[in-house]
């Protein structure tokens, strides 16, 4: 199984990532291609249909400088993967009782931000970066007081914005696991949201996308994060209105 | 104007026509995401039964979206033809469904009738239908089209050549053309999905894909899937534009979601046809629809997701366009949930756009979060492929490395034409015999031999 058959214009793949020149068996594609194809595809199953565990995220926050920064953890109202894939709605409502446990939480002095990792399409993306992204980000924010960081199962972007709201946040800043693609099922997303209420919409929110190794650095992606969370503070407002953005952080695409 | 069944002791009642069209619907997702689902499994046939007795007449006297409030109901109104209407006129939709599936609709009888069919019967008739009577029909019926070779003749089957790239990257986007080619793909257009949608960009793109077709003289036809108005920006500016592409729905609400108006659309088609690039026929449009896009918009009007895509249909038809394609599983699970609601509504929307004269083709495709695999999309490929469907997609290795979902790959095709024994559109067929793609039995099977129209494609300095 180690040959891979290939068709006489092979030389073109250096051009691009797409599977060119894959080779037939009469007409259909040969075995090891079919194979590479399955696995890729079991991958970004796998990672869409994973569980977020939570011991690991705080095992991993434990590894960094943030070690004491409280959390709290949330489930939205979408009761497992099947309701949650189906009913997009629930999973940006929270469930009954986290509501009052985030109220409890609240301080006197509202937060100037609150961070959110929600599992979205992939739990392997939250798992690899998200922490990552969030104490390089914090580094970048000892001026501003950041709320709890909220674990949430189950969740949607907007699941971020009830969150928000709980806790009397300024702004919200939700990682979260992308629609896996076949290159990649780890991509995570950021999405920020100043003022955040209920029903907040897309077009109030900014997106850095595909935040990985191989894609955006979780570093570069931190940077960006301070860099539009500041830009939002100042102008005191986020989305499409925010200027002096470049094209790649107004929100086009679909929220996970 | 409520209706009722009686089934057993219960009576179920359905409190208007669209009601009774949404609870008669097969299950799915979307519809139960907007709520509109029937609540058991019996509720669903009763409205079936209820559905088979209503007269076809009276969805020319209750409207499901508000004439005043709606373009695509007057389009659907205004236009119809009561004469073509006239030998279906006495008909039940369950009489409808019989005389659909009877020797007297043949393929004359279903071409006289179509401009009598509104959507709302087609999408209502489709409810009665199991998977086979929807293959069956759809397979009686040909919408044939032209630009620059001819589609949707029996036997054939035309293939969009999709060469995405994440960057728009020219070097990257002619390697995916050229491999399609020797797959013996591209006949139904080779068309671009434009990572940034502008004039600048899309005209640049337009510019690569010219040149190839008019480098190797293919009888084929160039898009690149930008917004109708960036399009008309590049036809004004003088850019190679063969087709106007444009996403559009079932509703006025929801095409304005898109960005577009029946009078926009207009004036595309007409902006196209003048530029007189096709040689064979002025089908210019290109329409992508697929169920749910109207929800998502929340401009679905209380109807099921499959009547408001068959009434995408009903706009599609006014622009004669040479292609119009159902997207069926990119919208994603909370419409289309798995491999049976993908491969039903697939079928779906390809009847009711072949019984309304619409020039049907599929994207079978499904995204990661869907629960559906290669193997769902084999039997939805073979069963459009039976159905007479006019042309699927070609993307390399059916994986799509911008949009990143799965959809049908170059040797999907080549196993659908080699297992049914369908051609490519007939122009093109000649031209890749003439490069020597094709064997002398008509297989694509390259002979790359020096001085061969194949070798000389994919010389090693072909990708510059």
């Amino acid at each position: 199984m180690t040959e891979r058959p290939a068709d006489p214009w092979s030389a073109f793949r250096r051009f691009t990532q797409a599977r060119i020149a894959l080779g037939r068996s009469g007409d259909g594609l040969p075995t090891p291609h079919v194979l590479d194809f399955q696995l890729a595809h079991a991958q970004a199953r796998d990672a869409v249909l994973g569980r977020m565990d939570v011991a690991v995220l705080r095992a991993q926050l434990k590894d960094t400088d943030l070690a004491d920064h409280p959390i709290v953890t949330v489930t939205s109202r979408a009761e497992n993967r099947s309701a949650f894939l189906q009913r997009p709605d629930l999973g940006r409502q929270l469930s009954e009782s986290d509501g009052d446990t985030l109220r409890a939480a609240h301080t006197s002095k509202p937060p100037d931000v609150v961070f959110v990792i929600g599992d979205g399409l992939s739990a392997l993306a939250i798992e690899s970066y998200a922490i990552e992204v969030f104490s390089d980000a914090m580094k970048q924010m000892p001026d501003l007081s950041v709320g709890p960081l909220v674990m949430a199962q189950q969740a949607r972007v907007a699941l971020g914005d009830e969150i928000a709201v709980a806790l009397n946040a300024q702004a919200v800043i939700i990682l979260i696991g992308e629609r896996p693609g076949l290159s990649a099922a780890d991509s995570l997303g950021a999405y920020l949201t100043y003022r955040p209420r209920i029903g907040s919409q897309n077009a109030d929110r900014n997106c850095i996308s595909n935040i990985r190794n191989g894609g955006l650095y979780p570093r570069e992606a931190a940077a960006r994060i301070n860099y539009l969370l500041r830009a939002a503070i100042k102008q005191g407002q986020s989305g499409f209105r925010l200027k002096d953005l470049s094209e790649n952080e107004l929100l086009t695409s679909e929220d996970p | 104007m409520s209706f009722h069944a009686d089934i057993g002791g219960t009576r179920y009642v359905f409190s208007d026509l669209r009601d009774l069209l949404a609870k008669a619907s097969p299950n799915r997702s979307g519809d139960r995401l907007a709520g509109l689902a029937a609540e058991s499994d019996e509720e669903r046939v009763a409205a079936r039964f209820a559905l088979a007795d209503l007269p076809l007449t009276h969805f020319l006297n209750e409207t499901l979206v508000p004439y005043e409030a709606d373009e695509v109901t007057r389009l659907i109104t205004d236009t119809h033809d009561g004469q073509a209407f006239a030998p279906i006129g006495t008909l039940t939709v369950g009489a409808f469904r019989d005389w659909l599936l009877s020797d007297a609709a043949d393929q004359d009888a279903l071409k006289a009738v179509a401009a009598g069919i509104t959507p709302e019967m087609a999408a209502a008739v489709s409810k009665l239908m199991r998977n086979q009577d929807l293959i069956a029909v759809a397979k009686k019926c040909r919408v044939v089209t032209r630009f620059r070779n001819t589609m949707g003749l029996e036997g054939r089957l035309a293939v969009r050549l999709q060469p995405n790239h994440p960057t728009d990257d020219e070097k990257g986007i002619v390697a995916s053309i050229l491999d399609g080619l020797m797959y013996g793909c591209g006949d139904a257009v080779i068309g671009i999905n434009p990572a940034t949608d502008s004039p600048a960009q899309t005209a640049k793109l337009l510019h690569i894909l010219a040149e190839i077709i008019e480098r190797h003289h293919i009888p084929t036809q160039s898009c690149v899937l930008a917004h109708v108005t960036t399009t008309l920006d590049v036809i004004k500016q003088g850019a190679p534009v063969d087709l106007v592409f444009q996403s559009i729905a079932g509703t006025e609400a929801a095409n304005e979601s898109f960005g577009v108006s029946l009078s926009l659309l207009k004036e595309a088609q007409r902006a196209a046809v003048d530029l007189k690039r096709g040689t064979v026929g002025k089908n210019v449009m290109y329409f992508e629809t697929g169920q749910g896009s109207a929800l998502s918009a929340d401009a679905h009007y209380g109807c099921d997701q499959q009547t408001i895509e068959a009434r995408a249909y009903g706009v599609a038809r006014a622009f004669d366009p040479l292609l119009t394609n159902t997207v069926v599983g990119f919208i994603g699970p909370e419409y289309l949930y798995d491999g049976k609601e993908i491969l039903r509504a697939g079928l779906e929307d390809h009847f009711c756009g072949k019984l309304l004269g619409v020039p049907m083709g599929c994207d079978v495709c499904y995204t990661n979060h869907a629960d559906a695999d290669q193997d769902d999309m084999d039997t939805l490929l073979t069963a459009l492929g039976v159905a007479g469907c006019n042309f699927v997609m070609g993307v390399p290795g059916a994986d799509d490395i911008m949009l990143n979902y799965q959809s049908t790959s170059f040797h999907d095709a080549l196993y659908l034409r080699s297992v049914l024994g369908l051609k490519p559109a007939p122009e093109f067929e000649t031209w890749l015999a003439q490069m020597n793609i094709l064997d002398a039995k008509g297989r694509v099977r390259p002979q790359l031999a020096d001085g061969s129209g194949a070798a000389a494609l994919v010389a090693p300095d072909a990708v510059r």
